[in-house]
Parts: structure tokens; sequence; C-alpha cells
């Protein structure tokens, strides 16, 4: 019987939470994929069949190849698992092939390929050491860590449902994060240049990484008073950095280098021709911005100040993803985001700690060497990183408010300010996925879904923090208590009104600005509170 | 209860598990012209709402319904309609009653009650075939749970009233009907003849008549129709039993085809006399030491008893039992977990024919996984804990050897299970032999009905031999 107590892992609480997700994720097998199962299904096709010179210029489907070399040659080696399974996916003309075999054998290796996002969540676990509450095993900051992460409702949806392979990928991110905490710098900077060329978004938080790596790594000691001591730079370790991160991009693009194709390839990884927004708007600044757009242009041509002749013809809210200009405000370009999610950047990390001796404003991101808190400084960094990125970038989709969520779940169970802006962060950035799952069948499962990693995350983070202050004043509670009416409004009543026909974007157009404000919010209130966190440093430093 | 919001989170956990099932197939997908039970149900709603016809269905959808053109219909919109309908009875009905029936449970911890709760809802055989196969068991099986809620927390007349509608909402309820009928008796023997008791006595037999009276009266206007009702309700003709399944007389027919030896009558007569003295000594004992401990178990046994020797028992009657035995997982959760385990495994080959192999697979796996963390299963294999410490010491004064009980059933789990996880193995791997088509199915039948009369016998060594109750319980609930 001991044996077979030890086999089943009953006395490990984690294995239990971690088959648990598992046997839920093979439930999800049957539901409905959206057009990323086509895609993925192309590529294995493309590096099974073809030659690596024509991976990045083959273009049979509409969904060519636009992830880093990585990620090609992750789907080269799952093809010649597939093979085994249904031999007809591999053919790169059977557009939109989708047998049962297929089905299962790209699900499962989704499932699968999460092994490795649970072994990093393992990690993480054993780095934090939050408040100590209660005896019981709920109320433990490693419980609940591990039920958020593991359990995550935007993961489980957008990987297991809509389809993409996010699991294993923010595996890499969440271990390397790990390995930072544990002090293992050289692993970390390996493990995420090899996130970066399985998926380039995660560019967005590369500045935090370079930097807290160049201040915390290369410089071997600090200053009594914490600041930077500039004898202690030590090159061996640069340059062992450096090599590191030079190997793994050699290994990645030396094949394309040698072919020539690098511009062919970075012109797949960034297309900028599509339009400021998706098709559905991510809930970031831009939104509101479009949002406030039609409505002065709304309000222009009823108050006769616009002639409605100068107004040009495509429309933001048709669905489609092209260039577009705005009508009353300033048009936006791909310049005028990169330079906002700078400045974004920049103002946060100069929010970071300040020695006492500099009071004002410093302009340079090398600021967050100037007195670093720790790996806990770098992950508050690194979400703000995320979350400017996702305010003010171009064309961001809103899969990538996860790049936030994720690593902000590391903060919530630290402290009860971050608690509090995690749970509108994550309740807010979830809903907004909803319009990703839109078939009927799918309803229940991502309301049932989204209620119980809420109503989880909510209690037991309140519970954690019992002690401290309430987690949400009025105006916070109300707005999370609206997203119930929003969503019967727009699922349940708007399809049986007359406006369905006319105006059948209403409810993304509604979803999408709602979901905004809260996540403008949560941006600007974590902003606030790493400024009053400085302050609180500085005085007690003095 | 102050932790509301994990039991909500477990309510919230049991419904998307169940709603997750019923994405696949259903019973009689895509096969006419018999279909299966889905097409069942939707025959009787097609009767049931065009005669006489019903204004408000026009707004639905006319089509899914109309008398005699919609025979065999199946779209994806309609089959969205009847899962929903499924998930709503369920809400409204079993999952209320499951929550309260954990939140009563006495002298166990808060997070043992919830725990509690988590496997109940988890049970695999309901979800399978309500949200798989297409059933709406969860009515029937919350209406007699609801029942036996009432009776334990001495609300008889309500408990009563709930049981009614369960047996008139679907007569294979009449398996609980005689433990519901002792312990009820007992409680009024206890309450003394002549005073007390008597009064309950009447109250409950008014309520009864007046149930049923209530739900039989559209149905009375005429001698042969009652007569007709009655006839499709217990088919007495269809034979001993149909198909497959884990019962005594469809083992037996593999060595002696006593369905085609015996004639009809005869085997009427064995089979109602078999049925009653296996829970002759336990519904006795009922109504002479009434307790709610010992109502459960009774359950448990009397359903048992039919499911194993009655008349035209489908395989999915053993819901009837695992219900009861849900209902005792907290005193001996290993053996109710393989329990449970084996009757879901007793309907393989049907989950099988609905092509519900995977969800089959993965709630059982879930299931277990809940039991075995909640409960710590594998450290309550003591004698006390299994309930059999008196019976081993009234066996220990004739066979003082006799101190390996607890091992022997250690061992025959482990047999058991390995002997199920390699059954279902052979089942969906292999062919069978040509000369015997139905090897698998017969042997899965022939396995389950070992291990069912194994619990057969423990669960009534476990009642007579329940000496506690009587004595030491200070009231009878």
């Amino acid at each position: 019987m001991a044996a077979l107590t030890i086999a089943t892992g009953t006395g490990n609480w984690f294995s239990a939470l971690a088959l648990g997700v598992t046997l839920l994720k093979c439930l999800l097998i049957p539901t409905y994929h959206s057009t990323d199962f086509e895609v993925h299904r192309n590529w294995l096709a493309i590096t099974h069949s073809l030659p690596i010179s024509q991976w990045y210029y083959e273009a049979t489907s509409e969904w060519t190849l636009d992830y880093p070399p990585f990620f090609a040659w992750f789907e080269y080696i799952l093809s010649h698992v597939a093979k085994y399974f249904d031999q007809e996916m591999l053919n790169v003309h059977n557009l939109n092939y989708s047998s049962s075999r297929t089905l299962l054998f790209q699900r499962f290796s989704v499932i699968f390929m999460d092994v490795l996002f649970v072994y990093a969540v393992r990690e993480c676990c054993k780095c934090i050491d939050g408040k100590k509450v209660g005896k019981e095993l709920t109320e433990k900051p490693k419980f609940i860590l591990s039920v958020l992460l593991l359990w995550n409702f935007g993961l489980l949806i957008v990987d297991h449902i809509h389809f993409q392979y996010n699991g294993f990928l923010f595996g890499l991110m969440l271990l390397s994060i790990a390995r930072l905490f544990q002090k293992r710098h050289m692993e970390g900077a390996f493990l995420f240049a090899v996130l970066l060329h399985f998926k380039h978004i995660y560019l967005y938080v590369a500045p935090a990484y370079g930097v807290y790596l160049l201040r915390s790594y290369c410089f071997t000691a600090n200053k009594p008073d914490g600041s930077i001591r500039w004898k202690s730079f030590s090159f061996v370790r640069v340059i062992s950095l450096g090599l590191v991160v030079f190997l793994v991009s050699a290994l990645s693009l030396g094949p394309f280098l040698a072919l020539n194709q690098l511009p062919q390839v970075f012109s797949r990884l960034f297309p900028f021709k599509r339009g400021l927004c998706h098709a559905y708007w991510a809930p970031n600044f831009w939104a509101l911005y479009n949002a406030l757009d039609k409505v002065l242009s709304v309000i222009g041509l009823k108050l006769k100040f616009l002639d409605p002749n100068n107004i040009p013809k495509a429309s933001m809210t048709s669905g489609l993803v092209q260039q577009f200009q705005h009508t009353v405000l300033p048009s936006v370009t791909p310049l005028a985001t990169l330079i906002c999610t700078l400045i974004a950047i920049l103002v946060q990390a100069i929010l970071l700690p300040q020695p006492p001796e500099y009071l004002g404003i410093q302009p340079s991101i090398f600021c967050l060497w100037f007195k670093p808190q720790g790996p806990r400084g770098f992950l508050r960094c690194l979400t703000l990183c995320a979350l400017s990125s996702f305010m003010f970038g171009w064309h961001v989709h809103e899969k990538a408010i996860l790049l936030a969520i994720l690593p902000m779940s590391l903060l919530s169970v630290g402290k009860a300010g971050d608690a509090s802006i995690f749970l509108i962060l994550t309740t807010t950035g979830h809903y907004s996925l909803f319009p990703l799952l839109f078939t009927a069948p799918e309803l229940p499962i991502k309301i049932l879904l989204m209620l119980l990693f809420t109503i989880y995350s909510i209690s037991s983070l309140k519970t954690l923090f019992r002690k401290e202050k309430p987690l949400f004043n009025w105006m916070e509670t109300f707005y999370l208590l609206g997203l119930g009416p929003l969503e019967v409004c727009c699922e349940f009543v708007f399809p049986f009104t007359s406006w369905k026909v006319k105006y059948p974007f209403i409810p993304l157009l509604l979803t999408s600005v709602y979901c905004a404000v809260g996540i403008t919010y949560a941006w600007f209130k974590l902003y606030v509170s790493v400024l009053i966190d400085s302050a609180i440093g500085k005085t007690k430093k003095q | 209860m102050e932790k509301w919001y994990l039991m909500t989170v477990v309510v919230l956990i049991g419904l998307t598990v169940r709603w997750t099932v019923s994405l696949n197939s259903y019973s009689g997908a895509g096969k006419p012209p018999m279909f299966g039970d889905y097409e069942a149900q939707r025959h009787w709603q097609e009767i049931t709402f065009n005669l006489p016809v019903k204004q408000w269905a026009k707004f639905i959808n006319p089509d899914w319904i109309a008398l005699h053109t919609s025979r065999g219909y199946e779209s994806q919109a309609h089959k969205l309609f009847m899962r929903t309908t499924v998930l709503i009875a369920d809400l409204l009905i079993y999952i209320p009653a499951v929550v309260l029936y954990c939140c009563c449970l006495k002298e166990i911890s808060t997070k043992k009650k919830i725990a509690n709760a988590l496997c109940i809802l988890l049970y695999p055989g309901l979800i399978l075939i309500d949200y798989g196969h297409f059933q709406y068991n969860s009515v029937s099986l919350g209406f007699a749970l609801w029942g036996v809620l009432g009776i334990s927390c001495d609300c008889d007349l309500l408990g009563s009233l709930a049981f009614c509608l369960a047996i008139n909402y679907k007569q294979m309820e009449l398996y609980h009907a005689l433990p519901f009928f002792c312990f009820l008796l007992g409680k009024c023997f206890k309450k003394g003849l002549k005073g007390k008791g008597f009064v309950l006595l009447v109250k409950l037999a008014c309520i009864v008549v007046a149930s049923f009276v209530l739900c039989w009266l559209p149905f009375f206007t005429e001698r042969e129709q009652t007569l007709q009702v009655l006839r499709r309700l217990f088919p007495v003709d269809r034979g001993l039993f149909e198909d497959k399944v884990a019962n005594i007389w469809c083992s037996f027919n593999v060595f002696l085809k006593i369905k085609d030896i015996l004639p009809r009558h005869i085997q009427l007569i064995m089979s109602f006399c078999s049925t009653f003295l296996s829970l002759l000594p336990a519904c006795i004992k009922l109504i002479l030491q009434p307790s709610s401990k010992g109502f459960k178990f009774t359950l448990v046994s009397c359903a048992l008893s039919f499911f194993l020797f009655s008349f035209q028992v489908h395989e999915k009657s053993i819901l009837l039992v695992s219900l009861p035995v849900c209902l005792v997982l907290s005193e001996i959760p290993f053996m109710s977990t393989w329990f449970l385990l084996v009757s879901t495994f007793s309907m393989l080959p049907l989950l099988l024919k609905d092509e519900l192999l995977m969800p089959s697979v993965v709630t059982t796996m879930a299931f277990f996984i809940a039991c075995v963390t909640s409960f710590s299963i594998f450290e309550k294999t003591s004698e006390e804990e299994l309930q059999l410490k008196s019976f081993s010491i009234s066996v220990r004064k004739y066979l003082p050897c006799f101190t390996f009980l607890s091992r022997i059933i250690q061992y025959l789990f482990l047999i058991s299970v390995i002997t199920m996880v390699l059954l279902t193995l052979m089942t969906v791997t292999l062919d069978p032999p040509q000369k015997l088509p139905d090897l698998f199915s017969v042997l899965v039948c022939f396995v389950s009905c070992l291990n069912f009369l194994f619990f057969l016998v423990y669960f009534n060594i476990i009642i007579m031999w329940d000496s506690k109750s009587g004595r030491n319980q200070k009231k009878i609930s």
C-alpha cells in the first residue's frame, strides 16, 4: 500500500493540482478551436515536408511561418511524432485538414508540453517566502500561487481551447525568473535567450532582463548604501553573458544567415503593415483613444462641426485588419507607439528606488541599477515592462495580457497592495479574452471557468491578507461587479435586439473599452505603488 | 459555513466537468433508425408537448418536437438545448441536495465536508450517463437524496414527499423504497404505536397516498389506461435480463443458459425470492433498530440486492446503488471509492458504444485522485476503519488466528483494480475472437458481478454487526 501511495502522490498536493488540471485539459479536447489550429498544422507540414531554405518563403497557406527559428525546429520535432498519428496532416496542400487523429495529436502535444510549465511553477513556489498566516494548507502562499498559475483561466482557454503553445513558453520565462531568484544568473540568461528565439513577443520584457543582469550580475558588489561600486565591474561575467546570448542567437539564426535569408525572416517576424489595432481591439490605451475618436466624430457630425465627406471610408470597427486614419484626434503611427512605450518603460525604470542623493528625475533606464531591490525589484520591473508594452504597443493582441498577468501572480502573494492590483488586472484581463470564444457550446465553459478562477483568487488572497486593510475600495468593487451585467448584456440580451444587424460590433466595443478602463487603472496603480515604495525606501535610508 | 467560497469552487468544478463531458457524443448519435436514449427523451418531449398542443413550445423551435416529422431530429442547436436542460435539472435538484447533505454531516471538519462534496460531485458514473449517454437520472436521484436528507434530519413528512416524487419520476427508485419504509416504520414503533408513533404513521400514509394520487390523476380515468401504464413501467414480458448486465442471472447464464431452460414464471419466482431473501435481514434490523447510519447502509444493501437478483435490470441501475454509497463515503472512504470505481467500470461496454472512452478514463482518474487526496484512503485500511472490528472479534472467538482481514482486503483491491485496468485495455485495443464476439462485455460483467457480490456480503456484515447504533446514540437521527 505504501508503494501505491507514493505512486499516486497522495502526500503531495502539488501533484494533485497538476494532475487535476491536466485531466481538465483532456476534457477540453473536443471544444472549439480557432484558426490557430490550422496555423500550427500548416507549420508542421512546412517543417516536415520542405527543406530549411523554404521554411520562411512558403506561402501556399495564408498562415505563413512568423515565429523565430527555434519554434520552427520545435514543430519539426513534433512532426516526426505526428506522422504516427495521421500522415495526411503533414501535407502542405491539405489546407484546413482536421481529422480526429490530428485534433488528438495537436491537443495532446499542448498538454504534454505543459510539463515544462508545471516544473517552472514548482521552481517558483520554492522561491517565494510569503507571509505565514495559518497552518492550513489552503492558506499557504505556495498553495495559492500554485493554483493561480497552474489553473490560470487565461492560459487554459487560450492554450487548450483557442489553441496555442503558450504554456511551455511561459514555463521557460517563469523558470528563468526562478533561476534569477536563486542567483543562478547564467542559467536565467540562457533560458531567456532561448525563449526569445521561440517567440519574439518576449522582447517586450527584454529591457528588464538586460538592465537587471548588467547591474546585479556584472557588478559583483555594492557600496554600503546600496549604490553602485564601479570598481567591482567584472569583465568575465559580461563576456560570458554576451557569449551565451551570442551562441544561442547563432544557433537560431545561423542557418538563415548562411542562406542569406535574414531580411525575409525579419519581415515575417515583424509585420508592420498591419493596423494599430487587431480586429478585436485589445483593451489598451489605443482602444480608449479609438473610442474617444469615434465619440468625438459622432458628436462632431451631429453638431455639424465636421463635413461627412471628409471622413475616411475605412472604419476601424468593421473588424478588418488594415491601415486607417483617425477622424478627430491625430493619427497614430508605429513610431509614435514605440516612443510612448519607451517613455513608459523609462519613466517606470526611473521611479524605481533612488539613492538618497537623487531627488530629481533621472532620464535614463540605467536607474534600475542605482538601488536594485534584488530579484523582487526585477520582477516588478518586468511586470511593468510587459504591461506598458501592452498599453502602448502597435497591433497588440489581447492575449498579450497574459505576459503581464503571470509574472504578477508571483508578486500577488507577497504584498496586499500587489494582490489588489493583481486581482483587478487579472479579472479584467481574463474577461477581455471572452470574445475569443464566441461559440454557443463554449459559453458555459468560459463562464464557469472564469467564475471558478475569479472566486478562488479573490477569496484566497483576501484570506491571506485578512489582517491588513481590505483589498478593494467601493469603486473597484463596483467596477468588478459591473462585469457581470456587461456579460449578460453582450451575450444574452444583445443578440435578441434589433441592433444586432445594424451594429454587430457593439458587444466587442463595449468589452474592449470597459476592460481598457480597468487595465489602465491597474497599470497606473502599479506605477503609484512603485513610486510610494521608492519614497519609503528613501526615508528608511535617511 | 466559513468556507463557502471553497464549496462554490467545488460546485463550479462539478458543473465544468459535466458540461465538458456533454460536448461528446450521445447515445445513438447518427445511428438510425433506433437511435438511442437521446432520441427517446426527445420523442417523449414530442409526445407530451403535442398531445394536447401547448402554446409556449412555439417560441423555442417547433421543428424539434413536430409530431411525427421530428423523428430522429439531430442538430447542433437541439443538442445544446437538450444538454442545457440536463444541466439545469442537475443544478436545481441534485447539486443543492449534495451540498446540503455534506454541510449537515456531523463530526467532521469543514475541509472534509468540502472534500466530500467534491468527490460526490465528481462521481463518474452519473456524469457519464446523464451528460454523455443522455438521461435525466439526476432528477430522480436528487429527489431521493432530498428524501434521505429530510428523514435523517427528522423532517419525515417532507422527506417522504420528496421520495414519492422520486418514485413517480422514475419507477426504478422503488429499489430504495423498502429501506425508507422500514426506517420510518421503525421510527414509528420507537415512538410508541399507541401515541406519537401512530400519529406519525397516519400522517406519512396520507402524504404518500396524496402524492401518488396527484401524480397519477390524469391516468386514472380508465382502468385500461392505468393497466397500460403499469405494463409499460414493469415490463415483465421482456425476460430475466436484456443485453449484458453485471448481475447474477447474466453471469449464471455464462455457465448455464437459465434464460432458455426455465419457464418464464419460474424465473420470476426465483428472482423474487432471491431478492427478498438477500435483503430481509438488513430491513428487519432497520425496523428494530432505526438509525441514520443503519438507514444509509441498508439503502446500499437493498439496492445492491435488487440490482444483483431482480428482473430486467439494466446496467445503468447501478447508479441507484452508487448514490447511497456516495453518502457513506465519509465513513468508509476506502471501500466506497473501490465500489464506485467498479460501478463505473461495469458500464464500460455501454460507454464504449457511445464513444465515451476518453471522458470515462479522465473522469475516473479525476475521481480517484480526488478521493485519494481528500481522504488518504490508503491509510484507512485497518479493521477499525473498515468498520469490521466487531465482526473480526466475533470470528476470532472461533478462529484465533483470524488477524489478516485488512491485508486480504488490500490484496483483493489490488487484484480488482489490475483486472479492471487490464480488461479495459483489452477491450479497447484487441478484437474479440470470431466465435465469441461478446467475450469482453461478458468478462466485464462477470468480473463486476464478483466484485458486487463481495460488496453485498461486506455491507451486510457491517449492518448486522453494527452494535453501537442502538445503545450509544442519544437520539435517533
